[in-house]
């Protein structure tokens, strides 16, 4: 995802002379495509999280339009009041992004595993909070990332849901996508894990039960009339995110059908546990750890549907 | 402020967002008063809505606040994010060719503040000559003097050793004020470390920590204005 976010930010730039990227040094092998193309809006704040984001809102007060790019917790977590602050409230037109979504880094510990972010930048006012899936939907969002005034996060990934978008209408905006249909459940989420998704409901189908999947593009806008005109009518609904059950997707979804009046008892949600992960291994072994696996996806997905 | 505001910064009342005024970030932002004093002196906003100040319903917050409230250049509140958003716009500006300047006004206490430090590296690095960082050195800070809290002397050097052009005014001095405010270093950000008595003029609040937080009651209002008058 990061390379194709790179050579999408390029053709931005190459269109738009007010987009100025700015990272606290990270991105080594990556992002020197941008410095070699445009010197001079391309720097290097150094290792300075909190810095970097008060001067991204500095610059987007005149006029600019910057791009902050680290690992996952650092150009959030670590300046989570500088986003507040500095460029919520002031609707700065700062796009966070970060690569290294949930368990992308998992081998590195703890400190690297961006799994509550989500959840973290959704309680923030004006932050359009985007979590691309596959390599076609992360270019996709950066188009609308940038066609937007105003504070965006955007969570890339490591890994990527194989994406056939031939067949596809261009993202917009505050709207869910159907990628797969089906009318027994319906499997909901955002990120890379949504490779998994397709698996399990692939296999499901094998079986007999007819699995509908959704991504879920922007997580910040959303709300409950996109699930109505994109075919989310399932009865059974099962959310799906690489991030903290608390306050991420399957929350913001619960919240949505609670207040639409909708059911929940068909509602499940997986996603990680109120917990820290102190062991280590590639992502698709934690996700393994924590049911975000294809079989275990589809566990969850048998028991959703009553078998 | 009114040194700022009387003579060292360009501004237009009556066009707030013009691209050729000066920028003032007050990131001490619990001073937010002086700023609304000050802008509805010099003809932002009618003196009127100075009563609002902290009331029901107001926008006028004890915290500086830009929502609706011409000529704020930024809102603040929580320390050491000004200097860092001053060294963006003046880094904007600089690569924008413009020569408006950038001041910002601080906290002694706030240099506790780690991204202030950051800012300090960044804005030294990248030369922002149109920068300028005011210290209210009263050497008082929440709970005790600076001293007893985190020490922050040799305070000079340390602005000297991270590139910055360091001046050290007696803050309650105009003249000083203004003639270092209204030069600019060829190349590097400068520093205004003015040194300042807090309630300076007020007999029962000069350097003393309960003035701080506290606010005038009727018959201290009435006495503190007396002492003031008489200045």
């Amino acid at each position: 995802m990061r390379d194709v976010f790179v050579e999408a930010l390029i053709e931005e730039m190459r269109v738009r002379k007010d987009i100025f990227l700015l990272t606290a040094d990270l991105g080594f092998g990556v992002l020197h495509k941008v410095e070699d193309e445009f010197p001079n809006r391309f720097l290097n704040v150094g290792i300075a999280e909190q810095n970097m984001a008060s001067v991204a809102a500095g610059m987007a007060m005149e006029g600019l339009t910057v791009v902050c790019y680290s690992i996952g917790n650092f150009p959030t977590l670590r300046c989570l009041e500088q986003l507040r602050n500095d460029i919520g409230y002031h609707k700065a037109n700062v796009k966070v992004v970060t690569v290294g979504g949930g368990f992308s880094y998992g081998p590195l510990g703890m400190s690297h595993h961006a799994t509550e972010d989500l959840s973290i930048l959704r309680a923030l006012p004006n932050f359009d909070v985007i979590v691309p899936s596959s390599m076609w939907e992360v270019a996709q969002c950066v188009r609308v990332m940038f066609e937007v005034d105003g504070p965006a996060y955007l969570r890339l990934d490591k890994s990527n849901m194989p994406d056939d978008s031939a067949a596809t209408s261009e993202l917009v905006r505050g709207e869910i996508r159907c990628v797969r249909s089906g009318t027994d459940v319906a499997l909901v989420g955002c990120g890379g894990v949504m490779g998994n998704a397709i698996d399990a409901a692939v296999k499901l189908e094998r079986e007999g039960i007819s699995v509908a999947v959704f991504t879920v593009p922007f997580v910040e806008p959303l709300d409950f009339a996109s699930f109505v005109s994109n075919g989310l009518t399932q009865a059974v609904v099962v959310t799906i995110e690489e991030n903290a059950l608390a306050g991420g997707l399957g929350s913001k979804i619960l919240e949505l059908f609670a207040d639409a009046g909708r059911q929940t008892s068909g509602l499940r949600r997986i996603g990680l546990k109120r917990a820290y992960e102190s062991t280590v291994g590639s992502q698709e072994f934690l996700r393994e750890r924590h049911g975000l696996d294809t079989e275990s996806i589809l566990a969850t997905l048998r028991r959703a549907v009553g078998q | 402020m009114a040194v700022l505001y009387s003579r060292v910064m360009s501004f237009d009342p009556s066009e707030p967002s013009s691209h050729l005024r000066d920028r003032f970030i007050l990131s001490k932002g619990h001073a937010g008063a002086a700023v609304y004093a000050t802008l509805a002196r010099v003809g932002f906003f009618e003196p009127d809505l100075l009563r609002t100040h902290c009331g029901e319903n107001s926008k006028l917050s004890g915290h500086v606040s830009h929502v609706d409230v011409p000529g704020v250049e930024f809102s603040t509140g929580s320390l050491g994010h000004g200097l860092g958003v001053g060294t963006g716009m003046a880094l904007a500006l600089k690569r924008l060719a413009k020569s408006q300047r950038v001041f910002v006004l601080m906290s002694d206490g706030e240099c506790d503040e780690g991204s202030v430090w950051e800012a300090a590296l960044f804005a030294a690095h990248h030369d922002l000559n149109g920068l300028t960082a005011i210290i209210d050195y009263n050497k008082l800070q929440s709970l005790k003097s600076v001293n007893e809290t985190l020490r922050l002397e040799p305070f000079a050097d340390k602005w000297q050793s991270f590139g910055w052009q360091v001046h050290q005014v007696d803050g309650h001095d105009h003249d000083e004020l203004a003639a270092v405010l209204n030069s600019r270093d060829d190349q590097r950000p400068s520093v205004v470390i003015a040194h300042t008595t807090k309630g300076r003029g007020v007999s029962f609040m000069e350097n003393s920590v309960l003035w701080h937080y506290r606010s005038p009651q009727a018959d201290e209002f009435e006495a503190a204005l007396t002492e003031l008058g008489n200045l």
